[in-house]
């Protein structure tokens, strides 16, 4: 059974008449057959008219939608002669972030991303996708290891947020993040980032500092979730919180990959099949290789320190800044 | 017992003829104390050394020697580039803290000796919009510890901040991004770099430059940490352990170098430059 998001409902009950259609005719009654063609291109219609127009918030729901696919499932589709690597040689292996080298179009890279769990154990094993400090120093340990080899690293982000735990706090979530952040900005090997599915902030970033940033057509990227800023801003209690809050909260807080273009934050968009990245993973999979064969290429003969200054000089000329004229 | 015919005393007084803000409570130990006599301890409550959080003016007056601090591009304004409107624009929210707490941003940078040492200061003011970063932040404190690596003098930062600014959205969290970068140059050279965290000390500036100090400093008491902990408790659905997040629990787990009291900063400052860049002294 598909899983449909709330403002997918009326293709919902489209498709489902078309599946109870299909179940009860053996193929020989034209009448129902041409009935279910019929049926199925206003489902296709239908939904290219509800995907014509999706707001960020609900952008946002399709970011999380539990069927799409996440880092291991691309991995699985897209890299050849893949090795998963574990652990941070300090405290544990973070399970919900996977690293390990392979190949893409032949070329060996190292590939590292936040892996949300699929089902109620691999969910809880991976802790819903967010880190703890040992997974980003894992994520750390990988990309030293890929500079050494001249591997170029690749990561694909999709997580909610770094872990809010009293034992995150205490091996020092923070300073794993922060160290990351310096390291992906001086580490002398092209580095991408393609955020998959959520980018929740500081979590998200921890594993995104590179020389190109793309996202995928619908996934999110954002300073804060929608649902956290609406509760600072409209002081209310969660459980007064509707839908209708986190939609203005979504919109006013430019997390769309299309408002992130425009604002120059990221670099590329990856397209996506009509309702998504799950209706068709090949599809996404293949685009995400040749995202990375092609900007591979595009960096091809670079320097390394001519690639590590231009990377310093892309971050930091972001920023609206502008002089007041009235000093205090 | 006399506390309580104080407090009762206190209580009546201030309705008659005190006149407000003469005297204090203090956020820790909860006594009232008189106003003056914190001032004159440097922010801190003489019944329990609690330090109150101070202004950047105020930093400046204990930290600098006399009139040596020389604030740069003090005009650097946000274009506000997400538009952002909550119930007030960005645009007003950041003209009333203008006014209100008579700083143009959440931080400032400038040359500055301390001890004789030069060196480049950049503070955070929690009272600009609770010291968040946004671009102008970012971009205060990038070019400070470019600065620093460009005068070859150590960068001292003081963080004070609940995080990023909600308001500049994306624009905000890449600014963790920069000034990390911006740092790593320094990581690079022989300039120190000196991360002084006071209370409170959060989220995308924990995570980003302030944790990022060749030596990590922290105020008494401060709280420091990446989550808040009214967030974790929320998470967990558990107490949180006692003195969590303060300074002396990120010393304990080896996260910072040192606790070092107000009235002993100035000093310490000076004595790590001494002792790592003495040549800095000579500029
Ligand atoms: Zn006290």
């Amino acid at each position: 059974m598909a899983y449909y998001l709330e403002f997918e409902k009326p293709l919902e009950d489209l498709e489902n008449k078309i599946d109870a259609l299909k179940r009860l005719s053996d193929g020989s009654d034209i009448d129902i057959a041409s009935e279910i063609k019929n049926l199925e291109k206003k489902a296709a219609d239908l939904r290219r008219e509800i995907y014509s127009s999706v707001n960020p918030w609900q952008k946002t729901l399709i970011a999380r939608h539990p069927e799409r696919p996440y880092t291991l499932d691309y991995i699985g589709l897209i890299a050849e002669d893949f090795i998963e690597l574990h652990g941070d040689r300090r405290f544990a292996d973070d399970a919900a972030i996977v690293g390990g080298i392979g190949k893409i179009g032949g070329i060996p890279l190292m590939i590292i991303g936040h892996q949300k769990g699929r089902g109620t154990k691999d969910r809880i094993q991976r802790n819903f996708g967010q880190p703890n400090p040992e997974g980003y120093r894992k994520a750390l340990r990988l990309m030293k290891l890929a500079e050494r080899f001249k591997r170029p690293v690749v990561t694909l982000i999709d997580t909610p947020g770094a872990y809010p735990g009293i034992g995150a706090e205490e091996r020092g979530q923070a300073e794993a993040i922060a160290t990351n952040l310096l390291e992906m900005s001086r580490l002398k090997v092209p580095v991408l980032s393609i955020v998959i599915g959520e980018g929740g902030s500081g979590g998200a970033l921890g594993l995104s500092v590179g020389d190109r940033l793309a996202m995928l057509e619908h996934a999110v990227y954002s300073v804060i979730s929608p649902e956290g800023c609406a509760a600072i801003l409209w002081k209310k209690g969660s459980g007064e919180l509707g839908q209708g809050d986190f939609a203005r909260a979504a919109t006013a807080l430019k997390l769309t990959a299309q408002d992130l273009k425009a604002h120059k934050i990221i670099d590329d968009i990856l397209p996506e099949p009509l309702g998504g990245a799950h209706r068709n993973p090949e599809c996404v999979g293949r685009k995400i290789a040749e995202y990375i064969l092609k900007s591979l290429e595009s960096l091809q003969g670079k320097s390394m320190s001519k690639l590590v200054d231009e990377r310093y000089k892309k971050l930091r000329k972001i920023g609206g800044l502008t002089q007041i004229q009235n000093l205090q | 017992m006399a506390w309580f015919k104080k407090k009762k005393e206190l209580k009546t007084e201030k309705k008659v003829k005190i006149p407000e803000g003469l005297w204090v409570k203090c956020d820790n130990c909860k006594e009232i104390v008189y106003k003056k006599e914190i001032e004159k301890n440097r922010q801190v409550c003489p019944k329990c050394t609690y330090h109150f959080r101070i202004s950047s003016r105020e930093r400046l007056r204990i930290l600098a020697d006399d009139g040596s601090f020389a604030e740069l591009d003090a005009d650097l304004a946000t274009t506000d580039p997400l538009e952002f409107m909550d119930n007030v624009p960005y645009a007003k929210r950041i003209a009333d803290n203008r006014i209100k707490s008579g700083l143009n941003e959440a931080a400032l940078y400038g040359d500055i000796l301390i001890k004789g040492f030069p060196a480049v200061l950049a503070i955070m003011d929690f009272s600009f919009m609770g010291g968040s970063m946004g671009s102008v932040v970012g971009e205060k404190i990038s070019r400070a510890a470019e600065r620093a690596l460009e005068r070859r003098v150590p960068l001292i930062t003081i963080a004070s901040s609940g995080g990023a600014r909600m308001q500049e959205g994306m624009f905000s969290l890449m600014q963790m991004a920069k000034v990390s970068a911006a740092i790593g140059r320094l990581r690079e050279s022989d300039v120190l770099y000196i991360s002084v965290l006071a209370d409170p000390t959060f989220g995308g500036v924990t995570a980003s430059f302030a944790m990022l100090g060749d030596i990590i400093v922290a105020e008494p008491r401060s709280l420091i940490g990446f989550a808040g902990p009214r967030v974790i408790e929320q998470t967990i659905k558990q107490q949180l352990p006692e003195n969590f997040q303060r300074a002396e629990f990120l010393l304990e787990h080896g996260m910072i170098d040192l606790v070092v009291e107000r009235q002993e900063l100035k000093d310490t400052l000076a004595k790590l430059i001494g002792n790592f860049m003495p040549g800095a002294a000579a500029k």
